[in-house]
């Protein structure tokens, strides 16, 4: 597993770079390294499903980015050296809130089964009877379209209200502002 | 256990970018990390050492050593609904920025009204 710890160590750098570089196009791209480790992660964690998902939603979530800012500005004017102020009070929370994340999540941890060795109660069923109730070899789609269809119902309509905020907000100007413009 | 402690890691570095970084796209770029992080634990949860992917490839082939398949159904989709939200919030910077021409939420903030 020498390769998953080095895919680890690599995403955690890009997304630093993502987070402190100053142009904005570069820091789409440092996010992209971090989304293509994580498709690389998924074949090694055994689940090619979300390893081609994976790809084909972080090239698109690169091109939404790349998008965006070739048409407004990639230079980042918030990142200045000297101290703010207002940076403060968010900085004091952050830090308090971490802390009592990281007690919560060691208790948490603390309470799950040991890496590479799940409990798999419920899956357990699934896979036995995968094939048999559904028809479906792979037991991922067995369990998203099958077992837990109005899962996926739900996920499909908070899908679908995002997209239509995103036409909303994307399309063209209206037919009466565009008079109101012409008359002008 | 180190694997996971790298996710809570990238969820902190994702949390960082969203609370303190004043530029629209940075906070979006926090978001997207903490997703990653989140989609990664949940495939990590389900690694079973020497695992295949749940996948039959045969009849009568033995399922004992397949990976988890729930933790992967649940992270599929919500892999293209981050995409989805994450699209969301780029349209609204590109519309706050046409207006406002600018992406610093402090002046965002002045120039109201």
């Amino acid at each position: 597993m020498i390769e998953l710890y080095v895919l680890l160590a690599a995403m955690i750098v890009a997304a630093l770079v993502a987070i402190e570089i100053k142009d904005l196009l570069a820091a789409a791209v440092a996010l992209g390294i971090v989304g293509f480790s994580v498709a690389i992660m998924f074949i090694l964690l055994q689940a090619p499903d979300l390893a081609i998902v994976q790809v084909v939603v972080e090239t698109l979530t690169v091109v939404f980015f790349a998008a965006v800012i070739l048409r407004t500005t990639n230079s980042d004017t918030t990142i200045a050296g000297r101290f703010r102020h207002e940076l403060i009070f968010p900085t004091v929370m952050y830090v308090t809130f971490g802390l009592v994340f990281l007690v919560l999540v060691g208790r948490a941890l603390a309470g799950l089964p040991e890496f590479g060795n799940p409990t798999m109660l419920v899956a357990r069923e699934y896979i036995a009877l995968g094939l048999e109730r559904t028809g479906a070899a792979n037991v991922v789609a067995a369990v998203i379209l099958d077992f837990r269809g109005y899962d996926t119902l739900g996920e499909a309509t908070v899908l679908f209200t995002a997209v239509i905020g995103v036409l909303t907000l994307m399309r063209r100007a209206g037919r009466r502002e565009l008079t109101s413009e012409n008359r002008n | 256990m180190i694997p996971y402690f790298a996710c809570i890691l990238l969820v902190l570095i994702g949390l960082y970018a969203v609370v303190t970084k004043r530029n629209i796209v940075r906070i979006i770029i926090g978001f997207s990390l903490v997703e990653y992080a989140i989609n990664l634990f949940f495939a990590l949860v389900g690694f079973k050492r020497e695992g295949i992917p749940p996948i039959i490839t045969e009849l009568g082939q033995s399922r004992s050593n397949f990976v988890d398949p729930l933790p992967q159904a649940l992270v599929l989709t919500a892999i293209v609904i981050g995409l989805a939200t994450t699209a969301l919030m780029l349209a609204l910077a590109m519309r706050i920025y046409e207006k406002y021409r600018t992406f610093d939420i402090t002046e965002i903030r002045r120039l109201r009204g």
